[in-house]
């Protein structure tokens, strides 16, 4: 499909009088700006950041400040679009860059509330016990689910392990529809999802707050290095793929000594598990280059690399006694004994190999331009990320100036996950929302339960596996409930996007509102659609010539229910 | 046809192609049924590590006594709440009496010590390892049933309904690229439009879509939405007088029981229940443990009086991530142990005896001193269902590395 300017084409857009059209968007994006300058300092006076050549490759500037917010953000919302179109697609992008810049105090105070955010893991698993160890502290019998019920409504949530996971969760959505870091946001999802570990494996569920805050969040404008070495020490990263309990072959714990009784069990020689995934999925990628051998000498190498205290205060800890301390050979370099040293001197090579920085190009091509991402846009970025030592602001830069993230072949290429079709059908109304669980679930619903994704894969990247029936019709129903302003513990006003008075007939009021929420004309089918589905009567008018009044809700939640609103 | 084309061009990517093309002897069991009438394999995952010794205990062996002094249920006929007999050795936990009648005509078979080809002790890891398919590997994206899906042969019509997991989100087992659709439940499957307007048509919102994938999911949705509405499913009754308990498996069977009578395409089927981790005071003919077998019993019972003739289409694989420690804890409960439970109801099981091989459970034959061992590997009953029931040509994609072919555990006859 040839992309066309998504605003004021007026060859494009059915029954809308380009000039009319054009007018009300000055006039709502007027407004908006006003309200928004007033909390946030105008581009002038933000701090200088070099700007982004963009190539050009015949877009216009809306097209571009469409494109930009459906990946570098969660789709466009009102303020940002205006943000946008005031300080133009090339500073925004740069600013989305380094937010060290961009004041996001509102977001700030909107995460206030969620205390356990702030806490170590010690202190969440002090403070949020399982339910089993407030039974037995309690004395209180836990025999059957209703027990389990009747408990869990005594302590309330605020004293429950699932006010952690609830915390985490909201901080997550609220975050992705309001926060003015939108790239941060992507990139914090992306990065985590690389290094995916998952809440539903024993006490990872208390560490994964601070895995995303400390180990995630800090480096995702960072070096690689950083990023890779913050994840291999993480209790969290460490527990679920059972490294902690990986041992030099005829390791005796000893008898006496103060050893977490599950690492007593379970530690009998080496678990290649941390190896093998580090090898696949976080750095080379499985056509990498390595053999079974490197897994087993890479598993030799993090022998050692284990926990305290795993279910009370987990801390990385390296257990000299149970590391291997013989020579090692990984990848056909020796690896010179050096106890905890040598893991680092392998997460170098690692970082620094042309396999990884090929494998890491691609998952970012194919999450910010297509499916199948050009290979020599791939190509461009590997050799970007080996030249700025794994810089990988630098290898954003890239991308983000690269042809083939401004082509024809990537505008609406990619299919929005669960994730980011909620958070972009809220953002398009100017929702607000405490993330809290009926929003939570909606994602859940649709296939994508936060935090939660079992495999070390991490969700996928690509399209098929979110396109099926089920997911089809709980993305429509989810788009007619939230439209309808039927979420808990999430705001909308549908009303608030048209300009006043409302336009006079059906076809411009749709034409008008698709304009909103999509930034660029309905297709005539959907168009069609909408309409046979907004007023069954001819052209919307009363016998007595009166206008039918629209029901607005309705046509919001279909238009964020249309397949045009499940691409970006 | 958009939808041929679709799973053509899955299967092409996937290098399946060579296996739609089945040789006869297997391609037999879908062909001699009516259209829109399919083998079914239904696989129920009792979630949390059912304890199979409590599901079909060993009251014929002193071992299971010694070894379980507050949790053995008493051989048949030593009072209420004991055992019910199946054999010499074996008897069924009261809580599954009313599956007796399936089992005593041959319709209900139970395999022993089957479980992962390496214990695997954390329930995160097992049901990780048994949905994926690929134990020991951690990286596999997709689930067994979705690689199965993607390798059984399909008609000429795709049907939404080809694979279905009858809970809020699709299990692991089921994840992957080839559609397969999840249904908390047919009341909840459509479209809950508020306000006063026309219909909502969900097909010609999507038959124009511009993404090939979302066009075709979007007509087979549309269908499926107007099948379930047109022919009322969700209020359809049950047959033959079967009554299903009011708990979250009964209500999931008896949507599941609509579908197959419905004949909507059906072929591979989850679904799931939970609540069977019984660390603590695990009863013995009471308690928590009880509770969940009568659930499982009468349910089960339910959908198999339900489906009636029927039966005979359908094969029900019960399974669990592992079994539980042959000797109970300190806190009169179990913990988590290797070998496990499966049981076999419907299709052409070799029903009415206890399966595949069985040591008993004195210490020499228990894995670690703890458990019993894993003897049957899980995936190989679950290659024989999918082979002898479904048709599947060869389970290398499915589960690789199990062997091709892979040797059946013979779980199902002619």
């Amino acid at each position: 499909m040839k992309p066309f300017g998504p605003l004021g084409v007026g060859d494009n857009v059915m029954d809308v009088t380009p000039h009319r059209t054009a007018l009300w968007c000055v006039v709502a994006l007027v407004a908006v700006g006003c309200t928004s300058t007033s909390k946030t300092p105008s581009p002038s006076a933000a701090p200088t950041v070099a700007t982004l050549v963009l190539p050009d490759t015949g877009w216009s500037e809306d097209q571009r400040a469409l494109h930009a917010l459906r990946r570098l953000a969660y789709g466009p919302s009102p303020q940002d679009w205006a943000e946008v179109r005031r300080s133009g697609v090339a500073h925004w992008m740069a600013l989305q860059l380094h937010p060290q810049h961009l004041p996001d105090d509102a977001v700030a105070a909107r995460l206030e509330p969620l205390s356990t955010l702030r806490l170590s893991t010690e202190e969440l698993m002090t403070r949020y016990p399982p339910l089993r160890q407030q039974a037995r502290e309690l004395g209180f019998p836990l025999e059957s689910p209703e027990d389990r019920r009747e408990l869990a409504m005594m302590l309330g949530t605020d004293a429950l392990p699932r006010r952690v996971s609830a915390d985490l969760m909201a901080q997550k959505l609220i975050r992705a529809v309001e926060s003015r870091h939108q790239l941060q946001e992507v990139l914090v999802d992306f990065w985590f999802n690389h290094f995916n570990v998952s809440a539903e494996k024993g006490p990872v569920r208390w560490m994964v707050t601070s895995y995303e805050r400390d180990a995630i969040r800090p480096h995702v404008f960072g070096r690689f290095r950083d990023l890779l070495g913050a994840t291999a020490r993480h209790p969290a990263m460490l527990f679920y793929l059972d490294n902690w309990t990986s041992v030099r072959d005829g390791f005796e714990p000893l008898r006496r000594g103060r050893l977490p009784p599950a690492f007593r069990k379970n530690a009998r020689g080496l678990n290649e598990n941390y190896a093998r995934e580090l090898l696949e999925l976080h750095t080379l990628g499985v056509d990498g280059g390595y053999t079974q051998e490197d897994v087993r000498e890479v598993a030799r190498v993090f022998t050692g690399w284990s926990l305290n205290r795993p279910r009370l205060a987990p801390a990385f800890v390296f257990r000299a006694d149970a590391h291997d301390p013989d020579e090692k050979r990984v990848l056909g370099s020796p690896i010179a004994s050096g106890g905890e040293k040598e893991g680092e001197q392998v997460l170098d090579m690692l970082a620094r190999h042309p396999s990884t920085a090929r494998f890491l190009a691609t998952k970012l091509a194919r999450k910010f331009v297509s499916d199948e991402p050009p290979a020599t846009l791939v190509d461009r970025l590997a050799q970007v990320f080996l030249d700025s030592d794994g810089e990988l602001r630098a290898v954003y830069a890239a991308l983000f100036t690269s042809p083939e993230f401004w082509s024809d072949a990537a505008w609406s290429a990619k299919t929005k996950t669960p994730l980011e079709l909620v958070a972009s059908s809220l953002r398009a109304l100017g929702g607000t929302t405490d993330g809290g669980p009926p929003l939570a679930r909606a994602v859940e619903r649709m296939g994508e339960p936060l935090y939660r994704a079992p495999a070390p894969t991490g969700y996928p990247e690509h399209a098929t596996p979110w396109v099926n029936a089920g997911a089809l019709v709980s993305r429509l129903n989810f788009a007619l409930a939230l439209a309808a302003d039927r979420v808990r513990g999430t705001e909308v006003d549908v009303k608030t996007l048209l300009p006043r008075p409302w336009p006079e007939d059906t076809g411009t009021l749709v034409d008008t509102l698709a304009l909103r929420l999509l930034y660029e004309p309905l297709s005539p089918q959907t168009r069609a659609t909408l309409l046979a589905a907004l007023e069954p009567g001819e052209d919307g008018r009363m016998p007595d010539g009166e206008v039918r009044p629209v029901d607005l809700r309705r046509a919001a939640g279909l238009l964020l229910g249309s397949p045009e609103f499940q691409k970006q | 046809m958009p939808l041929a084309r679709r799973s053509l061009l899955k299967s092409a990517s996937l290098s399946l192609l060579g296996l739609t093309a089945l040789p006869p002897f297997l391609a037999r069991a879908a062909e001699a049924l009516p259209t829109g009438r399919r083998k079914v394999l239904v696989t129920l995952f009792l979630r949390g590590g059912a304890d199979g010794l409590s599901l079909v205990p060993p009251v014929g062996d002193p071992d299971y006594h010694r070894l379980r002094p507050n949790l053995a249920l008493g051989a048949p006929g030593t009072g209420d709440g004991s055992a019910l007999r199946l054999d010499d050795t074996f008897g069924l936990h009261p809580g599954l009496a009313p599956l007796l009648p399936w089992w005593k005509e041959g319709a209900l078979a139970a395999v022993h010590a089957v479980g992962l080809p390496q214990p695997v002790r954390s329930h995160f890891d097992a049901q990780d390892f048994v949905e994926s398919g690929t134990p020991g590997v951690k990286a596999t994206r997709d689930g067994y049933l979705n690689r199965a899906l993607a390798a059984l042969p399909t008609e000429a019509t795709a049907s939404a309904f080809r694979a279905v997991a009858l809970q809020p989100t699709l299990p692991r087992a089921l994840a992957g690229d080839a559609p397969a659709l999840a249904l908390e439940s047919l009341e909840r499957f459509r479209l809950l439009a508020p306000g006063r307007t026309g219909p909502i048509s969900f097909d010609s919102l999507y038959a124009a879509a511009v993404d090939e994938a979302l066009r075709s999911t979007g007509l087979e949705t549309s269908s499926a939405l107007s099948h379930v509405a047109d022919k009322r499913l969700a209020d359809q009754p049950p047959h033959h007088g079967a009554a299903y308990p009011r708990s979250p498996l009964g209500r999931r069977l008896q949507d599941l029981a609509r579908l197959i009578h419905a004949d909507v395409g059906l072929q591979l089927a989850a679904t799931e229940s939970g609540g069977w981790d019984t660390h603590i005071l695990q009863g013995r003919e009471r308690g928590p443990f009880t509770q969940r077998a009568k659930d499982l019993g009468e349910s089960l019972a339910a959908f198999a009086t339900d489906l009636g003739p029927r039966l005979e289409e359908v094969l029900v694989v019960v399974l669990t991530e592992f079994g539980r420690t042959a000797r109970e804890n300190g806190n009169r409960g179990t913990d988590h142990g290797t070998g496990g439970t499966v049981l076999l109801l419907g299709g052409k099981v070799r029903g009415g005896r206890v399966l595949g091989p069985w040591k008993g459970l004195a210490e020499p034959y228990l894995l670690d001193g703890r458990d019993v061992p894993s003897l049957t590997d899980l995936r190989a009953v679950l290659a024989e269902a999918l082979m002898t029931h479904c048709g599947l040509a060869t389970t290398e994609p499915v589960f690789p590395g199990l062997g091709s072919p892979p040797t059946l555990p013979g779980l199902l006859g002619g």
